[in-house]
């Protein structure tokens, strides 16, 4: 009964994997690690200053090379190591009630420690320390070997789409229309980036993504979205301006990354390999345990007690 | 210490407490810190009370107080409310007691006042049929003979009627005088004795003479009694309220607790131990991590300057993470499914005993898994192995043997024509019959005489001797009036030779009332009875006879008689009423002095009674004992019937496959001595293929169980079969005590009030509803028709009740654990920090619903069928031997849930990395994981289906799909649209299939490894029962 069982499982199995690892491998994904790159050689030695200082541009320019033809709508991650946002401290510092209804804006004081009110007194809204560290590293991609000519329509410039990066749940009821940012960032210590005081939070589509916590400390937030296809082989220019502190802490890779998406999602090899894995090992088994039943049969002697 | 009991003497009343009874626990006042104080003496309760507390600090709970704070309270409610029921119903029936109208005496006039105002030294006057308020000591009867008759049975169990005397110092005062009496009784400070009352009376002038007069027990009526056959009895009240007997011997029987349950809360222990390493080992490393890691991330903000508890925080935030690790819904799921099968038990309809309309009852709703650990069965003898209805068989009579043909003396035609013929050996026959007894003949209003009986032996003669004409008619003091064929015969009985058991035999002396010859009427033993026949008289026919019906099965009485002369009896009677006075070695005397009349006796002949075994006795102890129980057989009946019945049910083989050892003697050396040599001759004899057993009587079992406790312990262990004859109710409990002790799981089955001790002390009581009232049935966990229905009661019951609960036990700790590795392991990727992965809803719905609720359904699980089980009785050894909840399976369970808890964590991270690592997600889909795997988990364990479980399994499976899909269009909660989001992409399902496939995979490949190449006896029945091929019968254990 049982070795039938795990043949058949071995035999689902494996064609299942197989078809996911061919969708993995369909996925071309382009990723650059820029945290240290973008440092000045200079300031190698002291990157949070670096980070923290004001007065230094940021802006970082680098090239990337397209591997295989990329397919419209490509994605665009910022990618973060070592980032803890499950952090219990961290990931119940915000107020869901205040980020849905005005009303609830002074519903601070019991989740948003330590960043529920402003120096004034009054509460912040987004309050707590989730939308305080919001991610504000910018990127602007441009094509390096293909310069438009003069007539020449070329290939259209690469402009990033930032608009329906969130969920429409999130824009339609986690995130109130009437909520305006209210003594964000305005403390002593800023956090990260400023949000426009004149756009509903049902708007800001950055802050949407970024308090969607993530589960694992290494994980990506979807960027924007480019409209365009790229060719194996293109040059592109990427354009970081780099504010985001992810120096004070060991291990805090920064990488942008640039990604098409199959039926199963980004590239992502684990779910095929599992699969053809243990499919072989069950056919393995079967085949073992077949192995066992004709080298040592089942005997009268087993049908006794011991 | 002493009491002194005024008479009639208002003004030392007060020294003692009134007579109001109260068996409750609580009052109204205490009732909500006494029953919580008790519940919280339980551990588990303390710990979730510490858990709820803990949880309601903000800082560190990680979900919603309310998910345990509600299960809690109405847990406590729950069992506050059954305890506050079952006190309401004490006390009403208290104060029905106390409130009943009794008359007392008081200022020379008689009174109607309630029970509980009696106060000691009150005079109180009792009708027939009447319950007796509180101890009395006797001091008038309607009897002109000072005597009464009393119902002991609700203090002892004892349902014959005792005969009680008044003190002779009170003789012949009537009923004005009584109103006046006064006196002092002296007597012990209450106890709980019922067989002893050592006191004295003293009655002031001018009642009689200035004397003090000893008392006795006999003197006594005591609290609970009913008085019957006497018009009315007064007594002083010596002991009232619960300073009676009665309430000194009233103790509340402590609350079974199952070898199971004992072994759960141990496993309960290890978790939490296991609990408390796991919080001090990740609160430490969380505080470790917190210090060098965290402060460097500046997005956690941690102050410097922290108060001194931060260090607790992250400890007790692991500790209310693994909290979970100890079921809340244990607790709950187990007295559910325990009620469950106590439901089963009362349902049975193959438990259902038609000839009596009894059907199977659980009286105790909480220790069916013990009758599967069941290893030592104590069983009464008469009323529980036999039917306990005594029937007059055969007799032979002057040689010549009547019944043998039809089996039934009365219906043989022989006889009736000798009776009719006034054959002189069967008049003077069945006149022995008729007389030679203590019955009391009672004539009910419609003419119709009924007798009560002692003993069952005697009710059976009497009754037979009336079907053959010789009715005893009635017995007024010391006259009998029999009639035989229309005519009316009187006697006077002189007096009464008395049972004892050295003597083995009983005479009355009567004088007929016409001739007024007297007349010696005995009957006895054969061996106690043929010795003293006069020389000359063939006795070879009665030896044969008596042979024969022992063979029979058939108990055997000689019956004889002599006349006297006038003069012989006058000078016996002399010496006899000397030796009833003698105050040292009082019996012997009288033993001596009986026999100095009971010789050269006629012998007239052998009556046969017959004490039918059970239906279907041998049988079940056969099964039973086939299943590794050991049976002992406690009887207060004499050693000889007790070893015939031993052997016609199959307790005992004969030899030379049996041998019988004897454990005897009258002191302490002879009881010593052959004590060792029993020891000696088991120790030689235990390797051998030959079933031992040992005999001993309740004398000697006192001088054992006083003095060589530790060899007789070293016996019981060896010996796998023991009848103790005349034993006593408290040598029965004893007995029990001293099997539980050596760590024996005991049943003790029985059906009369001197069962009831021993039935309250074992594991298990079994209660036959049997002739002998329901006493022990009440007293009883277990109360069941018939002896044979005990096979199904351990068998099917007992085994099903231990495998399901064996399986609900461990299973719940398996996916508390899995949700709890999950936890902890997430626990690694959030900065060891106590985040929950899990949010409160989902945390507590996983408890309460998706997985409780499918396990339930264990309870209609069968691992074998009903028919199998019976067929092959060793199976049972899986349950004694706690084979399916120990600890070592317990370990499986625990690598189980490790097991699973990786895999479901370990592909979860590894499928939702990188842009899927969204909290929610992430969660409902090691949530989902985990409950696949249950679903396959609880299938895989389970072994018969019916639909109920098909339901309870696949439709909970269905139910958290909805569930989730109910909550996910929530747009407040949480996890508003994730589920919707997950059900839509490909992956989640695809990564359910491997979680289902990598987690269960080894499982079922272990299990099936294990079936196949090692199975146990379980699975080759199984087998054996799938193949429908012949049964095999398991050889050897």
């Amino acid at each position: 009964m049982v070795i039938p069982v795990l043949a058949f499982v071995g035999l689902i199995f494996i064609p299942i994997g197989l078809a996911c690892i061919v969708s993995s491998n369909k996925v071309v994904e382009v990723v650059y690690r820029y945290d240290t790159k973008c440092v000045p050689g200079n300031m190698l030695h002291n990157k949070v200053a670096y980070i923290q200082n004001a007065s230094i541009d940021k802006t970082c320019t680098r090239t990337l090379k397209i591997p295989r033809d990329m397919k419209r709508p490509i994605y665009i991650y910022y990618q973060l190591d070592k980032f803890y946002q499950n952090h219990r401290r961290y990931s119940t510092s915000r107020s869901d009630a205040q980020l849905r209804e005005p009303k609830a804006a002074g519903d601070v004081a019991e989740f948003c420690k330590p960043e529920a009110f402003a120096a004034n007194g009054r509460p912040i809204v987004p309050c707590g320390l989730i939308a305080w560290s919001l991610f504000n590293d910018t990127y602007s991609f441009a094509r390096r070997n293909r310069l438009p000519r003069d007539g020449d329509h070329g290939p259209p410039p690469l402009t990033v789409s930032k608009r329906g990066i969130s969920w429409p749940s999130e824009r339609g009821h986690l995130f109130g229309k009437n909520v305006f940012p209210r003594n964000f960032q305005n403390g002593s210590l800023v956090g990260g980036g400023q949000l426009d005081p004149r756009k509903p939070l049902s708007e800001q589509e950055d802050l949407m993504v970024w308090m969607r916590t993530a589960a694992l400390p290494r994980f990506r937030k979807l960027y924007g979205r480019m409209e365009a296809d790229l060719v194996a082989g293109e040059l592109i220019t990427v354009t970081v301006r780099n504010s985001y502190n992810s120096y004070s802490y060991a291990g805090g890779e920064k990488a942008v990354v640039l990604s098409t998406a199959g039926w199963l999602g980004g590239r992502n090899g684990f779910l095929g390999r599992a699969y053809v894995v243990v499919g072989m090992a069950c056919f393995l088994l079967a085949l073992l345990l077949t192995l066992l039943c004709l080298v040592f049969p089942m005997k009268e002697e087993h049908l006794l007690l011991r | 210490m002493k009491r002194f009991v005024y008479i009639n003497d208002e003004s030392y009343q007060n020294d003692y407490c009134d007579n109001q009874i109260s068996n409750t626990k609580y009052t109204l006042w205490n009732f909500l810190p006494k029953n919580l104080w008790e519940q919280f003496r339980r551990f588990m309760n303390q710990y979730f009370l510490l858990i709820a507390c803990l949880q309601l600090w903000s800082l560190i709970t990680p979900v919603n107080p309310a998910s345990t704070w509600g299960p809690l309270i109405i847990i406590f409610a729950v069992s506050a409310t059954k305890e506050a029921w079952d006190d309401y119903n004490r006390y009403i029936s208290d104060k029905q007691a106390n409130e009943k109208k009794v008359w007392i005496v008081k200022n020379g006039a008689r009174k109607h006042i309630q029970a509980q105002d009696i106060r000691v030294g009150n005079i109180v006057w009792i009708r027939e049929n009447e319950e007796v308020p509180c101890d009395l000591v006797l001091t008038g009867t309607s009897e002109p003979q000072g005597i009464c008759h009393v119902e002991t049975a609700a203090l002892d169990g004892e349902i014959d009627l005792k005969t009680r005397v008044i003190p002779p110092t009170c003789a012949g005062l009537d009923a004005e005088q009584l109103h006046k009496i006064k006196g002092v009784i002296e007597c012990p400070i209450p106890d709980k004795d019922i067989r002893r009352f050592d006191a004295n009376i003293r009655l002031f002038p001018p009642f009689i003479d200035n004397d003090i007069c000893p008392l006795t027990i006999n003197n006594t009526l005591l609290q609970s009694c009913y008085l019957r056959n006497t018009e009315w009895a007064c007594g002083v009240a010596v002991y009232t309220g619960n300073e009676t007997k009665l309430g000194m011997s009233r103790g509340v029987p402590e609350p079974k607790l199952t070898a199971m349950d004992a072994m759960i809360d141990k496993l309960t222990g290890a978790i939490f131990l296991f609990q408390l390493a796991v919080v001090v080992v990740l609160g430490s490393a969380g505080n470790v991590w917190k210090d060098t890691e965290a402060r460097k991330q500046w997005y956690v903000k941690y102050d410097d300057d922290e108060p001194w508890y931060q260090i607790l925080v992250i400890p007790l935030r692991f500790e209310l993470l693994c909290s979970i690790m100890i079921p809340i819904s244990i607790k709950v799921s187990l007295d559910f499914v325990k009620s469950l099968y106590a439901k089963f038990i009362d349902w049975d309809e193959e438990m259902y005993d038609k000839e009596t309309d009894t059907p199977a009852h659980a009286a105790n709703t909480a220790i069916s898994e013990d009758l599967g650990q069941v290893e030592y069965i104590l069983t009464d003898k008469t009323g529980t192995l036999t039917e306990n209805k005594m029937i007059f068989r055969r007799c032979c009579i002057g040689g010549t043997l009547y019944g043998n043909e039809s089996g039934d003396a009365l219906k043989d035609v022989e006889l009736l024509n000798a009776v009719a013929n006034n054959s002189p050996h069967v008049i003077k026959f069945l006149t022995v019959m008729a007389l030679c007894n203590t019955v009391i003949p009672i004539k009910s209003p419609s003419g119709q005489i009924s007798y009560k009986a002692q003993s069952q032996d005697e009710d059976a003669l009497v009754n037979a001797a009336s079907n053959l004409h010789m009715v005893l008619v009635s017995k007024n003091g010391n006259n009998a009036e029999i009639h035989f064929n229309r005519r009316v015969v009187q006697y006077e009985i002189l007096d009464v030779l008395e049972f004892t058991s050295d003597r083995k035999r009983m005479s009355v002396l009567i004088s007929d009332s016409e001739s007024g010859k007297i007349f010696l009427l005995s009957k006895g033993a054969d061996e106690a009875i043929l010795p003293l026949a006069y020389s000359g008289q063939q006795i070879k026919t009665f030896i044969d006879a008596v042979d024969k019906y022992a063979q029979l099965g058939l108990r055997t009485l000689c019956l004889a008689w002599r006349e006297l002369g006038l003069q012989e009896y006058l000078e016996w009677s002399r010496l006899f009423k000397e030796a009833n006075s003698a105050l040292i070695d009082r019996e012997w005397k009288v033993a001596e002095v009986c026999q100095k009349l009971e010789h050269t006796l006629d012998i007239l002949g052998i009556s046969a009674i017959e004490d039918r075994l059970q239906a279907g006795v041998p049988e079940t102890i056969e099964i039973l004992r086939q299943s590794g129980i050991n049976f002992w057989m406690l009887t207060g009946d004499k050693q000889s019937t007790a070893i015939q019945i031993a052997l016609l049910c199959n307790l005992i083989s004969s030899e030379p496959k049996g041998q019988l050892l004897y454990i005897n003697g009258k002191t302490e050396d002879e009881v010593a001595r052959s004590l060792e040599r029993v020891l000696l001759t088991m120790r030689i004899t235990s390797s051998e293929p030959k079933e031992l057993a040992f005999v001993v009587d309740g004398w000697a079992l006192e001088i054992i169980l006083t003095r060589y406790k530790e060899a007789f312990t070293e016996l019981a262990v060896l010996s796998k079969t023991a009848i103790c004859c005349r034993v006593t109710p408290s040598q029965k409990a004893q007995l029990v005590k001293l099997l539980k002790s050596c760590d024996y799981r005991t049943l003790a089955i029985g059906d009369g009030g001197n069962d009831v001790r021993m039935i309250q002390q074992a594991h298990i009581g079994v209660g036959i509803s049997g002739r002998e009232g329901l006493q022990a049935a009440r007293a009883a966990d277990y109360s069941i028709g018939k002896f044979r229905f005990l096979k199904r009661l351990i068998l099917v019951h007992g085994r099903y009740s231990y495998n399901r609960t064996a399986f609900l036990s461990q299973y719940s700790f398996y996916k508390s654990l899995l949700i709890c590795f999950i936890q902890i392991l997430f626990s690694f990727v959030s900065g060891i920090a106590g985040t929950s992965l899990f949010n409160s809803v989902s945390l507590m719905a996983y408890n309460v619903f998706y997985t409780s609720i499918p396990v339930l359904t264990t309870v209609l699980d069968k691992d074998l069928s009903e028919r199998t089980v019976t067929q092959n009785p060793e199976i049972l050894l899986y349950c004694q031997a706690g084979r399916l909840l120990n600890p070592s399976t317990f370990a499986g369970w625990f690598g189980r849930s490790l097991y699973h808890a990786i895999v479901v964590f370990l592909i979860t991270i590894h499928v939702y990395a990188n842009e899927k690592s969204e909290m929610e997600e992430l969660s409902m889909v090691a949530l989902s994981g985990s409950i696949w795997l249950q679903a396959f988990v609880v299938t895989l364990e389970m072994n018969s289906f019916t639909f109920v479980q098909f339901l309870g399994i696949w439709g909970n499976f269905a139910a958290f799909y909805i569930i989730n899909f109910g909550i996910s269009s929530i747009p407040s909660a949480g996890m508003y649209t994730i589920m919707f989001r997950l059900c839509r992409q490909p992956s989640y399902w695809i990564t359910m299939l491997l979680i289902s496939g990598v987690g269960m995979g080894p499982v079922l490949a272990l299990k099936y490894f294990r079936y196949t190449y090692s199975p146990s006896a379980i699975n080759i029945l199984q087998k054996a029962e799938r193949s429908r091929g012949p049964m095999y019968t398991l050889v050897h254990l």
